[in-house]
């Protein structure tokens, strides 16, 4: 049983902890396998250029996806639950990207029973650009 | 980019706006699927043993291994269907599509066996000149229940053509 944070222990402005990738066709290779998204501008520079990205090929944003996910189950553990999240991709992501999820709370309520946290979440890049605004929803038990 | 046209909304769009989809059913998600799943996504770090590891996850409150919540049963289809709501822009227009992001909600989990319903419809839509010219925006509604007619997820997700 692995609860790593309990509502009680949450405060607003309270920051998760960051959670990173350095991304390159190795990632996206293997996400394309099991999502079947073998889609040209993700597997091939030329495609890449012809969808108008001039380094190339880029990532998948479901892959972003997926790592916004990790890191908020990766903060709350196996024992609390993932209600809500949502996100814009505004920024590509290029070749060797290190991308690097964060998340800051600014919200706390019991809604029907559940102990709701809010965050606001991003996954920035190396260079400090927000790639994915978004927020998450998160259920965490009592201490 | 398109170019040469005063709109990208086709009368299918316009028809097919607010309609559900009939419901399409998943094949039964499969434990190495999972497993697949998790190492992709946590590529080069080993995943949390609650994807794979049986006697782990039946500590949890989960009972036994579930699915990564972004996990898609769906991936692989033996025949591709293009989903109602997919109804597609203007005719002669050679369109670049790209993901604008999701809203996602959750309820219960997905586990090895479950058969996932989806039904699909297309909630909204709009056009705005952007960077690549005249940019469609879609907003398409995606419904999740498992095969005890339990809500598993809702997506609301933008796609962008241009």
């Amino acid at each position: 049983m692995t609860v790593n944070v309990y509502f009680d222990d949450v405060k607003v402005g309270d920051e998760m902890p960051t959670w990173s990738r350095t991304t390159n066709f190795m990632h996206w290779n293997r996400y394309a396998a099991v999502n079947d998204e073998f889609v040209p501008f993700h597997m091939d520079d030329d495609d890449g250029r012809k969808a108008g990205n001039q380094q190339g090929a880029f990532g998948m944003g479901n892959l972003r996806y997926a790592y916004l996910a990790n890191a908020l189950r990766d903060w709350i553990g196996d024992e609390a639950e993932i209600r809500e999240i949502g996100c814009q991709y505004r920024a590509i992501n290029q070749k060797n990207d290190t991308l690097s999820v964060v998340g800051k709370v600014v919200e706390k309520e019991v809604v029907d029973g559940e102990n709701r946290v809010r965050l606001e979440t991003n996954v920035m890049n190396q260079n400090g650009e927000a790639t994915c605004p978004g927020h998450a929803v998160v259920v965490l038990p009592n201490r | 980019m398109a170019t040469g046209v005063d709109t990208l909304i086709s009368p299918a769009m316009q028809e097919a706006k607010g309609q559900w989809s009939e419901p399409r059913l998943s094949p039964p998600i499969s434990l190495s699927d999972i497993r697949k799943w998790a190492i992709a996504t946590y590529w080069p770090e080993t995943p949390p043993p609650l994807y794979w590891d049986e006697d782990y996850a039946a500590g949890t409150r989960w009972g036994g291994i579930v699915a990564p919540l972004d996990f898609n049963p769906f991936a692989w289809p033996v025949k591709r269907l293009r989903p109602p709501a997919a109804a597609a822009p203007v005719e002669g227009v050679r369109l670049t599509g790209i993901n604008g992001g999701q809203t996602d909600t959750y309820g219960e989990p997905m586990r090895p066996g479950d058969v996932i319903s989806a039904r699909t419809r297309l909630a909204d839509f709009n056009e705005r000149q952007g960077r690549f010219g005249l940019m469609l925006y879609t907003y398409n509604e995606i419904e999740w229940t498992n095969q005890n007619g339990e809500f598993v997820r809702r997506r609301i997700a933008t796609g962008i053509r241009y």
